[in-house]
């Protein structure tokens, strides 16, 4: 007879993954509808319990998000602005019902193309924690995610939180989704942008697009073509040429490739144009 | 179950309650079986339809999604709990505003409201919109739904009309409490104790044959039992149209639509749940399927018996279209292609089957239960008596459950196992095996003279009527008789063909074809309104029909409603009009356009009979019954035909007790599709209610104004003399238990077509006409309908709270299919890919009620029910091209074609 635990502990919830073949689950958004039949089948180690894994808190290097955190405790936490592209996409996560039951951690550990998380937490620069029975290490997200439902998640680990740096836990966030509905969609497109000024001009700027490719990933080319704009300058820069390289979409019934690429490149522009100066703090004016 | 129970406690309204159980378990499968909280329903086991929100600790979650572990040591709250001695008022906000129609969606709606109003008490109706966007309705539209969150705690009690003044008032559903309160029985939501589960072996491939390997060994080691096509005692063809029944309950060696079932496989709940049919002993060979319908003639055949795959023709001809359209001063061309479109009902196919001594009870969802059992007797070699139906309630018809799906499987397994048998379809299985709206490729051409007036008209129209027949006959007949649109078109000729493929069953989806033809000819009709530079409302109003003008069947038309329709339009129009160059002239990136588009639509089978029979009586203790055999799946006939039978005899709708439907109980009143029911079964309702009231005036001599009531064994009667009364102790039975009863019969007077098509194909049309308002995003191609107003000739309003939610719910689906919906075989099985409207996708909706006496209709009366849906689509398609510039032909006008289009036009 296969088990269900409801570990309490890190140390023990990693024991119980430690022999292989339990499914960890948290939210079960995406567990459960992949099966046909009335319960989760095979051994299951719920990883809500997990102390470890619960809370969004302050560290001396940044930001903590637990990777049981659901969608919408993370709207409920207050956070820096930086953040507010990532409460932006918390509220289009399905819906209501799948916002109080899905997690962060399950949205990245799914990894699906389309993961509404995943597009602002790359602008926050975040970092993946892992642990296993065998020690604890750090990825970049970009690194974690490695394909289309692909991470670089090892038999036996447990993604444990999520860690933005301080350095990207400034200035503001902004998130656009297209879908072919208002609510309860799988993206066309979505993409997310995060801007730093200093003296008035942008310092920083990460933008990522998802739905466009097996991953979600950032645009290099078309971030350092904004260093030094003004933010209200911004949108006009952004062009096809220096968003398309980064991106490659599938065609499938929700949008074709050609569809998706120029849908983000709006949608990039719209993101900017949320981020208007009149929202800078004045400490950005200096 | 894969794993030992927990012994545990949950707590759920309040309440403790010991459970020994699956920690993994789904927590909507637990409530429902162990725990028998059966207003929980289950729509889609996905997460995307939110039909089993329950609270947890205040929150709502999809119980579908939620392992019994996890709501150990919370407070789970369900639409159970919501009531104490009386409803809450968010409840009696639903019925008095209509905001529940079929009311499967329903539970999880209240659940979803209830946690909103706990923390904004007075919510806006954005916030109502985002708050309710996790659940789906099919029915409503939504707005109904809205309004009653934000009215909840002030709503008050409806209108309870007096005797004989039934007819008009905005009387709340007669059935509405049990849809509120979690009581409603639908298809999954009754079985007994000791009944068998029964499940599918579907097809996974579009065609295929098949055969067997050893069912003994396979169904032995498992504790099961199988049957296939081979068990089947009698005629294993099926088909809502008699002559064109093709459909085998199970497959016979060889498949032709996937999901097609080939076996079914019995056993306790316990090991059913367990069981995995992956193995199932069943070897395919695929055939290269047909799934073109412009070339499948000459593919290789679906059918055998049909070797071009041409299921049917139809055709309408009068005068000379060619003649017509060459002599026109103008003449606009459309090509135009609309995609499979799902009923996607909140509730999968479900039902039980029983053996009450040597009769067979199958109780489901249905929308034709005289039709369910016949065609049940003839799969199973059983005598029509022998079968007996009783409709669950309806979580959703549309058209797909006129058709037979789980009735012979279910109703097999009992006569089999001789016990109880219950089966409830999966999303996707009820998805890959249900018949679907007909994909359409039309062709249009129609001319008009120099001064505007319709000359000529030519439409040939291909549909996709999939691999069996189902209703692709009626289909291919409505579609030539209705392709003008209301409107005079003197040169007429309209061809169309369905041709078998091996996609889904194409059958009845509200409009039968028509809302696919309409977009052809309303489009055409914006070509040449532009051609002539003349207003496209005005065009529209001047070719509309007259009274006592001739349709394209050579019909003369009385009751004709549609000049009234265009006219209450016109004030709008006019302000859209002006609202949207201003602002278009402010704003360069979206555009704001307006369209409109018409409806015409008759009401009953297609110059076939269809009748319908009332029987009503009065008890000897003085009670009053209507057997009532119209299913409401909805839309309200148990509340429409009672507020007529009531005027009718002249007694207050309260007084009335239904009864059925029930094929054992209620004489047929046919199916409920065609919008019929209103005034087939509408007029035999008036029908029974005149006789019976003659024979109370005859027996007291009253006069003909006379109120009649009920009492303790009494009837009363009550005219300016005062009262008189019958008791009914003292008289003989009339037949049925009853001491006074009437039954009466109506069908609806038609003259059969000819080989042209002429003749009267339908005893009453009604008429209606939308205006759509829209906003498009230039950049994106993404669509947002910001409002339609709609109005419908109705011939007289039986009920403006459910005529109002037709017409929003109809506005739903018409939105849907124009700018959404697009079933994909093999891709769209269930609600995330494929995609209906959600609240925040809805317009605001202005109704307008026209009201042009049908002098055949009762009081008056029109069908509603499908007209609603057939000019959403084509209003909103004009909108989009006064907005944009672009003409879309190819619906969905999803927001990669719409860009497409736009691109094209270099804009």
């Amino acid at each position: 007879m296969a088990p269900y635990h409801r570990p309490e502990t890190l140390p023990d919830a990693l024991r119980l993954l430690a022999s292989g073949g339990a499914v960890a689950a948290a939210g079960c958004t995406d567990l459960f509808p992949a099966t046909p039949r009335a319960a989760l089948s095979g051994s299951v180690v719920d990883l809500t319990r997990v102390a470890e894994l619960r809370g969004i808190s302050e560290t001396g290097e940044g930001w903590r998000l637990g990777a049981a955190t659901r969608w919408s405790e993370l709207l409920r936490t207050p956070l820096p602005p930086a953040f507010d592209g990532l409460k932006a996409a918390a509220r289009e996560v399905g819906s209501v019902q799948i916002q109080n039951a899905g997690t962060l951690g399950g949205n990245l550990c799914n990894a699906s193309p389309a993961a509404d998380g995943v597009p602002c937490l790359l602008t926050l620069e975040a970092e993946v924690e892992l642990a296993s029975a065998r020690g604890d290490r750090r990825l970049p997200l970009a690194t974690f995610i490695t394909g289309a439902r692909r991470t670089a998640l090892d038999p036996g680990e447990v993604l444990v939180a999520l860690h933005v740096p301080a350095r990207a836990a400034r200035g503001r966030g902004a998130f656009r989704k297209l879908g072919a509905r208002r609510y309860l969609v799988i993206s066309i497109a979505m993409v997310a942008a995060r801007l730093e000024l200093a003296g008035g001009r942008i310092a920083t700027a990460a933008l990522s697009v998802g739905a466009c490719g097996p991953v979600a990933t950032r645009l290099p080319a078309q971030e350092a073509a904004l260093l030094g704009l003004a933010p209200d300058a911004a949108a006009a820069q952004v062009s096809a040429a220096l968003v398309a390289p980064a991106l490659s979409p599938i065609g499938d019934v929700r949008g074709g490739a050609e569809y998706r690429i120029e849908a983000a490149v709006e949608l990039l522009r719209r993101a900017l144009s949320d981020l208007t100066i009149q929202g800078f703090a004045k400490g950005d004016m200096r | 179950m894969n794993r030992e129970s927990t012994m545990t406690r949950l707590r759920v309204n309040g309440q403790s309650f010991p459970v020994a159980a699956d920690p993994a378990r789904r927590l909507s499968d637990l409530l429902r079986e162990d725990l028998g909280l059966r207003g929980i329903k289950v729509g889609c086991d996905a997460g995307d339809c939110g039909a089993c929100t329950v609270l947890l600790d205040g929150a709502p979650v999809c119980a579908c999604l939620t392992p019994m572990a996890q709501a150990e040591g919370h407070e789970i709250r369900t639409v159970e709990g919501l009531r104490g001695a009386a409803l809450d008022a968010l409840q009696t906000a639903f019925l008095r505003h209509g905001a529940a129609q079929c009311g499967i969606c329903t539970p999880g709606m209240l659940m979803a409201a209830t946690a909103l109003l706990s923390e904004v008490p007075e919510p806006t109706e954005d916030q109502a919109r985002e708050a309710l966007g996790g659940v789906l309705c099919r029915c409503t539209g939504y707005g109904r739904i809205i309004a009653a969150v934000c009215d909840a705690g002030r709503a008050l009690a409806g209108p309870r009309p007096a005797a004989g003044q039934a007819v008009g008032a905005a009387i709340e559903r007669l059935d509405g409490v049990p849809k509120v309160d979690g009581t409603e029985v639908f298809g999954a939501d009754h079985w007994p104790q000791d009944a068998l589960v029964v499940r599918a072996v579907r097809s996974p491939h579009f065609a295929a044959r098949f055969g067997f390997g050893d069912l003994d060994a396979w169904s032995g080691a498992r504790g099961v039992q199988v049957f296939t096509a081979a068990d089947l005692p009698g005629e294993n063809r099926f088909g809502v149209i008699p002559p064109f029944a093709d459909q085998p309950a199970l497959a016979e060696r060889e498949v032709r639509l996937r999901g097609e079932a080939v076996a079914i496989v019995v056993g306790e709940a316990g090991v059913m749940a367990a069981l995995d049919l992956v193995d199932f002993p069943v070897d395919w060979e695929e055939i290269e399927p047909v799934m073109n319908p412009d070339t499948a003639l000459g593919a290789r055949p679906v059918q055998a018996g049909r070797a071009d795959n041409v299921l049917i023709r139809g055709r309408v001809v009068q005068g000379d279209a060619a003649a017509g359209l060459a002599g026109a001063a103008h003449v606009a061309e459309v090509e135009a292609r609309t995609s499979f479109v799902e009923h996607a009902y909140i509730e999968p196919e479900a039902g039980v089957a029983w053996l009450e001594g040597d009769i067979l009870a199958i109780q489901a969802c249905t929308q034709a239960p005289v039709m369910d059992r016949d065609g049940v007797a003839k799969v199973l070699g059983l005598a029509p008596e022998k079968v007996r139906i009783i409709p669950s309630a309806a979580g959703g018809g549309f058209g797909s459950k006129l058709d037979l799906s789980l009735q012979p499987l279910i109703g097999l397994a009992a006569l089999k196992t001789g016990r109880p048998c219950r089966m409830v379809y999966s999303r996707s299985e009820s998805m890959q095996s249900t018949t679907k709206r007909h994909p359409a490729h039309m062709r249009a051409r129609i001319g008009a003279d120099a001064q505007g007036r319709i000359c000529g008209m030519e439409f040939d129209g291909t549909f996709d009527t999939g691999a069996y027949a189902s209703w692709g006959p009626t289909v291919a007949n409505r579609v030539p008789v209705h392709a003008s649109g209301p409107y005079r078109t003197p040169n007429y000729r309209a061809e169309t063909v369905a041709m078998h493929t091996n996609g889904p069953v194409a059958g009845a989806f509200r409009g039968f074809g028509v809302p696919q033809a309409a977009v052809a000819q309303e489009v055409a009709y914006d070509d040449l309104a532009e051609a002539l530079g003349m207003d496209r409302l005005a065009f529209r109003r001047l070719n509309a029909l007259e009274e006592g003008e001739a349709s394209v069947c050579g019909q003369v038309m009385r009751g004709v409603g549609i000049g009234a329709c265009l006219d209450a339009l016109r004030p709008r129009w006019r302000a859209a009009q002006a609202d949207a160059a201003e602002f278009n002239a402010a704003h360069s990136g979206v555009k704001r356009g307006i369209g409109v588009a018409s409806c015409w639509y008759g009401c009953g089978n297609t110059a076939l009979p269809n009748p319908s029979t009332v029987r009503a009586g009065i008890t000897r203790e003085g009670g009053l019954r209507l057997h009532q055999g119209a299913t409401d799946i909805g839309q309200g006939a148990n509340t429409v035909i009672a507020q007529i039978f009531a005027d009718a005899l002249g007694a207050a709708v309260e007084d009335i007790a239904l009864i059925g439907p029930d094929t054992a109980l209620t004489p047929d009143c046919g199916k409920t599709s065609a919008s019929r029911q209103t005034v087939v079964t509408g007029k035999a309702a008036l029908l029974a209610g005149q006789a019976l009231r003659a024979q109370i005036l005859a027996r007291t001599n009253r006069a003909a104004e006379a109120r009649i009531g009920l009492g303790p064994g009494k009837v009363v009667v009550t005219d300016a003399q005062g009262c008189a009364e019958i008791a009914l102790a003292d008289l003989p039975e009339a037949g049925h238990g009853y001491v006074l009863m009437a039954e009466e019969t109506y069908d609806p007077p038609t003259v059969a077509l000819d080989g042209n098509g002429q003749g009267a194909p339908y005893a009453v049309y009604g008429y209606g006409a939308h205006l759509a308002e829209v906003e498009v995003d230039l950049a994106l191609g993404t669509v947002k309908v910001a409002r339609i107003t709609a109005a419908h000739d109705l011939g007289r309003v039986v009920n403006p709270l459910l005529a109002r939610g037709q017409i929003e719910g109809g506005i739903a689906q018409g939105l849907g299919m124009a700018l959404m919906e697009e079933y994909v075989p093999g891709r769209t099985e269930n609600l995330h890919d494929y995609l209906i409207p959600t609240t925040g996708d809805m317009p605001e909706v202005e109704a307008i009620f026209i009201e042009v006496p049908d002098p055949e209709g009762p009081m008056g009366a029109k069908g509603l029910g499908e007209h609603v849906l057939i000019p959403t689509a084509p209003a909103i398609l004009n909108a989009i091209r006064d907005a944009s510039g672009v003409r879309i032909t190819h619906i969905p006008a999803l927001p990669h074609r719409v860009r497409a289009a736009i691109r094209e036009a270099g804009r």
